[in-house]
């Protein structure tokens, strides 16, 4: 049996035919759609590598069966950087990671980066950077870049404010 | 992972009609199903997938001041919903320091309450496990038990019920609301989970088909407010199951204590309500010495069940403290790290 299952994925409605039920939200972007950015690490959940934005939430693909999701917006790492003629610009989140070291391997920041971004939506954490390790703290990062991704994300966070004024402005 | 046969009903009857089937499991976000799937510790038939129907994510004020969380509300929701948490703080604080921010955006208020024990040789299909096989023994009984129950357990089953969420809602006398083919039921959630015995497969009161449809807290709850904590020992800062933990909510007046809630979460296979404890504080002046007697009366009954005797001490501790914070005052925002027992109280030595 197979399933017709609609998803906006990066802002492109995308129609998939699910003939097994069993796929995860995970294995449909890099298998079904070939968006491999997103990374399988533990696939339990344990981890965080797998994290994208589904409706405007941060959650862990691994554990999101895709069939369950059908109509979802889901924003991954390929849909956050501004595409342009010349190149385009990345997102204020990862320019900020590059800025300060937030990664060694680099397996775990796409996932660091989802979070961080939804992070700094969710609106909660403010200046403290004990609230950011806390806010982060579902995204394992094995290299220890944690104290170089604190500071990417407050630093991300002054610099998205300081946009959000200009564009009001 | 088992193939399984997927169905996604249109309303709570059809679900539960679905779900009547041997074999068949209800799917809410299932950041705790799909796991047991992938390890094969659950080898369903069928899911039913709930997820979608209408009007169970909702939280409703009721007209008799308590308050009605549908089954499907997110445990984020719940907790960043300001009226909840300000009338509710320690279930707020509950829910924040468990899983992670992805965990929480997406588990459930009802799979919450139907979360799996964490314990290892459950999840290990190659030991043995009276839980998911009966009869065949356990393995955690002479195992690496560090993290297993010191109340209520069996020679059958030492494991723990995993819930953070569980034991603030136990100690505030929350109410469970059951839709299943015979009709609409409710039950306290205290006597929701069931204790292992000779029977450790069965962990809830809910039989074959059965589905949490919301959750109840009354009116009476919200007056702990501005008094209640819940703190939690963990392995590590963050993002880690209890070692143990504490509820504790006090009704203050006139200086002394009214009304006292405690509860315990990782020592036992359900959330364990303190009420011998809460006796003794009913009516007392709050002090560290009627705190210590509390304390070791809620642990009065424990035994270790392995190499986990540390935890009576650790238990008794983290009561004492969760009631010394509770008495200091419901902070006004929530702390950095919810239901950290490291944060200091002023004029309290943290270490006595």
């Amino acid at each position: 049996m197979s399933v017709p299952t609609t998803l906006t994925v990066n802002g492109v409605k995308r129609t998939i035919e699910i003939d097994d039920p069993r796929v995860t939200l995970l294995d449909l972007l890099r298998e079904h759609l070939h968006l491999t950015g997103t990374k399988k690490g533990c696939d339990r959940g344990q981890c965080g590598a797998c994290t994208v934005i589904v409706d405007g939430r941060r959650i862990n693909s691994c554990l999101a069966l895709a069939i369950s999701h059908d109509g979802a917006e889901v924003l991954t790492i390929e849909g956050v950087a501004q595409s342009g003629a010349q190149g385009g610009r990345l997102h204020p989140v990862q320019e900020a990671f590059i800025a300060h070291d937030g990664l060694q391997c680099g397996f775990c920041t796409p996932g660091q980066i989802m979070s961080a971004i939804a992070v700094i939506q969710e609106g909660e954490a403010g200046d403290d950077p004990e609230r950011v390790r806390e806010a982060m703290s579902g995204n394992l990062c094995r290299c220890g870049a944690y104290q170089g991704i604190t500071e990417a994300v407050l630093e991300a966070q002054k610099a998205l404010g300081a946009a959000s004024v200009r564009k009001v402005a | 992972m088992k193939p399984f046969d997927y169905v996604r009903p249109a309303t709570v009857q059809a679900a539960v009609a679905a779900a009547a089937e041997p074999g068949a499991v209800y799917l809410a976000a299932g950041t705790n199903l799909l796991d047991l799937m992938k390890g094969g510790v659950s080898r369903p038939n069928r899911l039913v997938d709930v997820s979608h129907l209408p009007d169970l994510d909702r939280i409703e004020e009721l007209a008799d001041g308590g308050v009605r969380i549908g089954a499907l509300v997110r445990n984020a929701d719940l907790a960043r919903d300001l009226s909840f948490a300000r009338r509710f703080p320690a279930v707020a604080e509950a829910l924040l320091s468990g899983a992670s921010a992805q965990l929480r955006n997406a588990a459930t208020v009802g799979g919450n309450l139907l979360q799996r024990t964490r314990c290892a040789y459950f999840y290990d299909t190659a030991s043995a496990c009276n839980k998911r096989d009966p009869g065949a023994g356990c393995d955690a009984r002479f195992g690496d038990n560090r993290q297993h129950a010191v109340l209520g357990w069996s020679e059958s089953c030492i494991a723990t019920h995993p819930s953070d969420f569980c034991v603030p809602l136990v100690a505030l006398d929350a109410v469970v609301e059951i839709e299943g083919e015979a009709g609409r039921r409710e039950i306290p959630l205290e006597n929701f989970h069931r204790l292992p015995g000779d029977t450790p497969q069965r962990e809830s009161m809910l039989e074959p088909g059965e589905m949490i449809v919301a959750l109840r807290l009354p009116a009476a709850a919200a007056q702990f407010a501005a008094h209640a904590r819940y703190l939690k020992i963990r392995d590590r800062t963050s993002y880690a199951f209890a070692v143990v933990s504490a509820a504790a909510a006090l009704r203050i007046a006139g200086g002394a204590i009214a009304e006292a809630r405690l509860a315990l979460g990782g020592v036992a296979l359900k959330p364990w309500r303190a009420r011998e404890a809460e006796a003794i504080l009913n009516g007392a002046r709050a002090d560290a010495a009627l705190f210590d007697r509390a304390a070791q009366s809620a642990l009065a009954a424990a035994k270790p069940s392995g190499g986990n005797g540390f935890k009576i001490e650790l238990a008794r501790r983290i009561v004492k403290r969760a009631l010394t914070l509770a008495a200091a005052g419901t902070p006004e925002r929530m702390p950095a790290l919810p239901a950290s027992p490291f944060a200091a109280v002023s004029g309290e030595v943290i270490h006595a």
